[in-house]
């Protein structure tokens, strides 16, 4: 099941050069630029491990790419999302996020209905692995 | 032989004939830059000619590509060898602006980096470190000063080893997203180059800087005076020009920089000067020239002390 979240993720998955153009985007911004991996795309699952530091101080897309390039062979079979973050408010405000890799075979999310007292149903998610 | 194909005068499509050099040197801006490294920096002849000589090859090389005749990006990464104070991070910025304009780097920053940049203090530390420099300096030009400081024979444990082999795999692997300059003294690098082959294999042109001979270490000190506002009067020049003699003699001398710096004590001079007279009254005059107390209170010229 292909799982949506963050930017253009009902878009065909980007290529590279494309991937290098919103870089290229988040760095004219003065954006920091990071890496997060995980293999639990619940969507709950807020925090994912991140792929070395955010990247400061970057002028060309060619660094992101070159440690997306690295996190991709070390990790095949997760999702990877690229992070984009702001600091004009002092501190670091996530402004864009999209997936950048995709495992070969993606895992299911499940839907659950629990029926509790009186006719309330508690709906929650639960990932599959494919 | 009347065929009436409309002959484009010159383009940059895989399908052109011709290719104007001359248009493409100017339009690019590179003729700006060359003519400005002419104009800014005294002396240097040599290493300006190269500069030419580079500049257009890579025009040619342009044009070679716009025509379809080369396949390779070429090899820009460079050494630059001379003393102390010969111009070495000033021209590699020029560079950078060239390479910037012709399109051989996407940005044109450069990032200037010594050993401490590179190498770890411990097992482990070395590859991220250096990789995260060549990561800033992705899509412009890498500045190494001092890069026989990488390699420590002394030591066979050191971590330099380890920065080298990251670098020559960048350099060639990343031809079109970086270039690396290395600088430093001519006698060390050579000795660097030396016991690094593949150091010199990956680098097409060395360019040598030569000390600055007395005459162009005056008008350099003059040029810096100017920038800041400030002049000679005339006794005073020829006092630089006496200091600029003897402080050749003297160690650690450092060509332009030891200019600069003399000439920024001779302003603290110049103030304490300006203080100490009669009635703290001084006029702009006053205020813009050097005088030749204020360069003769040098310890170089006086002759006693340690000099810095």
């Amino acid at each position: 099941m292909r799982i949506t979240q963050g930017c253009f993720s009902y878009l065909p998955d980007l290529t590279d050069a494309q991937i290098a153009r919103q870089v290229d985007y988040c760095l004219a911004q003065d954006w920091s630029v990071g890496l997060e991996f995980t293999d639990d795309p619940h969507p709950r699952n807020t925090y994912w491990e991140m792929w070395g530091h955010p990247m400061f101080d970057l002028a060309d897309p060619k660094g992101v790419m070159i440690e997306l390039a690295d996190a991709r062979k070390a990790h095949p079979n997760s999702y990877i999302r690229l992070v984009a973050s702001d600091s004009t408010r002092g501190f670091e405000t996530l402004r864009m996020s999209f997936i950048v890799h995709r495992p070969q075979i993606e895992p299911t999310i499940k839907m659950i209905r629990q029926e509790v007292r009186g006719r309330t149903v508690n709906v929650s998610f639960e990932v599959v692995p494919a | 032989m009347t065929q009436a194909a409309p002959a484009p005068e010159w383009t940059h499509d895989a399908g052109a004939q011709t290719f104007d050099l001359r248009a493409e040197y100017e339009s690019s801006g590179v003729g700006e830059v060359v003519a400005g490294l002419e104009h800014d920096l005294i002396g240097l002849a040599p290493v300006k000619q190269r500069i030419r000589d580079i500049a257009t090859l890579l025009v040619v090389e342009r044009a070679r590509g716009a025509l379809g005749l080369s396949a390779e990006p070429p090899t820009l990464h460079m050494s630059f060898t001379g003393n102390p104070g010969t111009g070495k991070t000033t021209v590699a910025m020029r560079m950078a602006e060239i390479l910037h304009k012709l399109g051989y780097v996407r940005r044109g920053h450069m990032v200037a980096v010594t050993r401490d940049d590179l190498v770890g203090q411990y097992i482990g530390h070395t590859a991220p470190k250096t990789k995260e420099v060549l990561k800033k300096a992705m899509g412009g030009v890498l500045f190494i000063d001092e890069a026989y400081y990488l390699y420590r024979p002394e030591n066979e444990r050191d971590y330099g080893q380890e920065a080298i082999e990251i670098l020559l795999q960048v350099m060639e692997n990343n031809r079109d997203d970086i270039v690396v300059i290395l600088a430093g003294y001519a006698g060390r690098m050579d000795t660097f180059f030396a016991s690094n082959p593949g150091f010199r294999s990956r680098i097409a042109h060395h360019i040598d800087f030569p000390d600055y001979c007395d005459a162009e270490l005056g008008e350099i000190a003059d040029k810096l005076l100017a920038e800041q506002n400030y002049r000679f009067d005339d006794e005073a020049r020829i006092v630089m020009a006496r200091y600029v003699t003897a402080r050749r003699q003297q160690p650690h001398f450092a060509n332009a920089r030891s200019i600069r710096n003399a000439l920024d004590r001779a302003r603290l001079r110049q103030a304490a000067r300006l203080f100490g007279d009669a009635n703290g009254i001084v006029t702009a005059e006053d205020l813009s020239t050097i005088r030749a107390a204020d360069l003769a209170g040098s310890r170089v010229l006086t002759g006693n002390g340690e000099i810095a």
